[in-house]
């Protein structure tokens, strides 16, 4: 018990707790995009596990952290723009195509690991970037500042998408597209073209994500993500399709994990009761996302394939 | 400026268009009259690109023009305001002017020079809304004017109002067509799209009418009156005020005190109503949509559960019970929205005027159904209603809307009930069937039912009821004779004048 409260548990559980959040918070403002144009996409987690694979792989080979991100950022276009295909062109039942994309991420990451890699080999991970001047200063510098570049980038997404949204001409399509395609598509605005682009934006964070995670992590086994890609898709409803309320619960998901991990290793929790405590991040998440979401309406169009009338 | 020769658009199995031809020169408001499905909004959807034309030219400007999409009608000059509000109720109505522009900031938006813009074209027409509101905080009437300031925007040279009026209170409608004249007289052409004779008249430099898909007329307003063009509409004399003897009321049959009910999206939408229906009488509920009415008929019907309040039918609370049982108490309910709440599409129209009787046992035999009663009732109803339709096993969606409301309107008078709520019944109905329903609500009246109808057509409101109760947030604003009352007070209390202050107005 003692040994809780020292400063320096305090520094890893909430250094801990923010490098966590990083894979949630770039999934979740990818969905949020997606969704405030009118698309539930619930693929995210099958293209975060082929992320994931692709940059470990990718860096397994060449011992290059940015090549294996690269990687990811590959997956995720491409499985953007197949998800686009079959959610605008196609108009496939939301909910079950991206439940499809999902089975094959999951099937398709640990066929290629088990077929080209086999044993799990670690890899080098990203470099720690520390912020002069801030990184010294005390308390603060360990917990914000001494972090990876994808951590700094991750939480650099909260304001530019922010930006993006309120500011620019591209946000407001995608908000009007959201709320009333038949009225954007009145003005020449074309629905299936920003879907095309929030869903490519999500495709993209999602494979950056995973491949974020699993050089985070050092390595790769079947099922990585544990499901991370669909409690992304929470946190979209938890933060009300809001940038900064994503991040809030992207944080709240990753302080939780932290504590739990923390609470393991100093030998609070039993080691026969940590499947349970693995749970508790999740559960958390889910009780506040059923205490807030409640207040916010979702975007009007959400899940509804667009369909001029003819 | 438009031209249009020959336009004939067929969809399966009908022909929505028959070579009809039309023209509309700048500076005059050339109105499109007819029924529904007559052919006025396939004609002018195919000016908006909408639709595609099957046969025909149409010509702006002496130019053929051919378009297929909204967009390209934009950048011709053509502006459409539609029935239904094109715009996105969470963003600003800066925003929803400026989606789909090009931005004098590249990728970043520029809304203040929108709305400055905005704020001038408002002075100049009379269309004063604020640009940074987010358009659903807006009433109709405001979001009828961000309507048109997008198109003017757009510099629209030839506008089309879908039934713009449909949706206002006799002040606002006042108020669009000042403006609309502000327009016409800067040269613009406009197309009026309208059912509504008395606006027609009042607003029309020229007036085509449609039925069936053909031009059965295309004449100045000099010279129009009421009479001619319903026979041109109806293709026959037409009655508009319903006869009658005068109601003779006796006692209270619908007795409503302290109703409070709340709204689907939070917020109290019936606030405290005090209501009595006499039997023998016909009381009128007018009222802008979205006033309460609704859900105070949905409550009666027992479809909502009020949080405080009671209502009596001949007496006995009905407040907590099952629908069936409030029809079980006396009540018949002819619904707003037919097809979701009245009918069932794809059921016949035998099983359909079953729905409320399935259990009575005139219609079963040994606990199953007697289809041969079944027939005999449908027949008499379908018979005695004229409902047309080709057989009593024809599904109900295949009917017209008149047809429809006329056989909902059957089944519910059947029972001959001690209370009858009844909204919107001539909503979308035909011109005869309209004027048959309202003879039968007058007759049913006689029959000492109590009945409240709920509408928003004055017309028709001034024509069937005995008393006339205006509807405004929730509240009853008061309870005018209509013999007596204007239309224009009715106006202002259905825009939230008290009843004192808005019978005191001069007429």
């Amino acid at each position: 018990m003692s040994g809780l409260f020292t400063e320096a548990v305090l520094v890893a559980t909430i250094a801990g707790g923010i490098r966590l959040a990083v894979p949630l918070l770039f999934a979740s403002i990818g969905e949020m995009f997606g969704q405030r144009s009118g698309v539930l996409n619930l693929g995210v987690d099958g293209v975060m596990l082929l992320g994931a694979f692709g940059g470990y792989y990718t860096v397994l080979k060449t011992d290059n952290v940015w090549f294996g991100l690269l990687v990811g950022v590959g997956i995720g276009v491409v499985l953007g723009l197949v998800t686009a295909v079959m959610s605008v062109t196609l108009k496939a039942e939301q909910g079950i195509s991206g439940i499809g994309v999902f089975l094959f991420g999951l099937g398709f990451s640990d066929l290629l690991f088990q077929m080209w890699v086999g044993t799990p080999l670690p890899i080098q991970a990203f470099p720690k970037v520390e912020i002069p001047g801030l990184s010294n200063i005390p308390f603060l510098g360990e917990t914000l500042f001494s972090h990876s570049a994808v951590v700094y980038i991750a939480f650099a997404m909260v304001p530019l998408s922010m930006f993006i949204i309120n500011q620019t001409n591209f946000g407001m399509k995608i908000r009007a597209v959201g709320e009333n395609p038949e009225a954007a598509d009145s003005l020449g605005v074309s629905v299936a073209g920003i879907r095309y682009a929030t869903l490519i934006i999500g495709g993209t964070l999602a494979g950056v994500a995973g491949a974020a995670l699993a050089i985070d992590l050092k390595i790769f086994q079947s099922n990585l993500t544990n499901a991370a890609g669909f409690i992304a898709i929470a946190l979209v409803y938890f933060g009300a399709w809001r940038p900064l309320g994503v991040m809030g619960g992207a944080l709240l998901y990753g302080f939780v994990n932290s504590i739990v991990l923390q609470l393991k290793t100093q030998g609070i929790i039993p080691r026969s009761w940590s499947d349970i405590a693995a749970m508790a991040p999740a559960v958390v998440t889910i009780l506040a996302l059923v205490v807030v979401a409640h207040r916010f309406k979702p975007p009007a169009a959400l899940t509804k394939p667009f369909e001029r009338a003819r | 400026m438009l031209e249009m020769r020959g336009i004939t658009k067929r969809f399966p199995g009908v022909i929505a268009c028959d070579d009809v031809s039309f023209e509309v020169y700048p500076g005059e408001v050339h109105t499109l009259l007819g029924e529904n499905g007559a052919g006025k909004s396939t004609l002018m959807k195919i000016v908006y690109g909408l639709y595609r034309a099957d046969e025909g030219e149409v010509f702006l400007n002496g130019e053929p023009l051919r378009i297929t999409s909204p967009n390209q009608a934009i950048s011709h000059g053509i502006g459409m305001i539609h029935q239904h509000f094109m715009l996105v109720p969470t963003l600003t109505v800066a925003e929803n002017v400026a989606l789909g522009l090009k931005s004098s900031r590249g990728a970043l938006t520029d809304l203040d020079s929108v709305s400055a813009r905005i704020v001038e074209l408002g002075e100049t027409y009379g269309l004063r809304v604020d640009p940074s509101t987010p358009v659903w905080q807006l009433s109709v009437g405001e979001q009828q004017r961000v309507e048109i300031i997008k198109a003017l925007y757009r510099d629209a040279k030839l506008l089309i109002l879908d039934e713009p009026t449909a949706v206002l209170t006799p002040q606002e409608v006042d108020q669009l067509f000042v403006t609309l004249r502000t327009l016409t007289a800067g040269g613009r052409g406009l197309i009026f799209i309208s059912h509504k004779l008395h606006e027609v008249l009042s607003l029309s430099t020229r007036i085509t009418v449609l039925r069936n898909g053909r031009v059965t007329g295309s004449i100045p307003v000099e010279g129009a009156t009421r009479d001619s063009l319903a026979q041109m509409m109806v293709g026959r004399a037409v009655k508009f005020a319903p006869d009658g003897a005068d109601a003779k009321p006796t006692d209270v049959a619908l007795e409503i005190r302290g109703l409070r009910v709340l709204r689907d999206r939070g917020g109290e939408g019936v606030c405290g109503v005090d209501l009595d229906v006499r039997a023998g009488e016909i009381m009128g509920v007018a009222g802008v949509s979205g006033n309460g009415q609704m859900l105070l008929a949905e409550t009666i019907a027992g479809l909502r559960t009020p949080t405080a309040g009671s209502i009596k039918i001949v007496g006995t609370e009905v407040v907590g019970m099952p629908p069936k049982g409030v029809r079980d108490a006396g009540l018949a309910y002819v619904p707003e929205e037919r097809m979701k709440d009245g009918a069932i599409g794809d059921f016949t129209v035998s099983e359909n005027i079953l729905l409320i009787d399935h259990n009575d046992p005139r219609y079963l035999k040994h606990g199953m159904f007697d289809f041969e009663a079944i027939r005999k009732h449908a027949q008499r109803l379908v018979d005695e209603y004229t409902v047309k339709t080709p057989t009593l096993d024809t599904p109900v969606r295949n009917l017209s809307g008149g047809n429809i409301q006329k056989m909902i309107i059957a089944r519910e008078l059947s029972g001959t009930p001690e209370v009858l709520v009844v909204a919107q019944p001539t909503r979308g109905v035909d011109i005869g069937a309209a004027e048959y329903i309202h003879t039968r609500l007058i007759g049913q009246r006689d029959q000492a039912t109590a009945i409240l109808m709920i509408s928003e057509d004055l017309d028709e409101i001034f024509g069937v009821s005995d008393r006339v109760a205006v509807m405004y947030e929730g509240q009853i604003m008061g309870i005018v004779d209509p013999n007596t009352a204007t239309r224009e007070q009715v106006g202002l209390m259905m825009a939230g004048v008290a009843q004192d202050e808005a019978l005191s107005q001069p007429t």
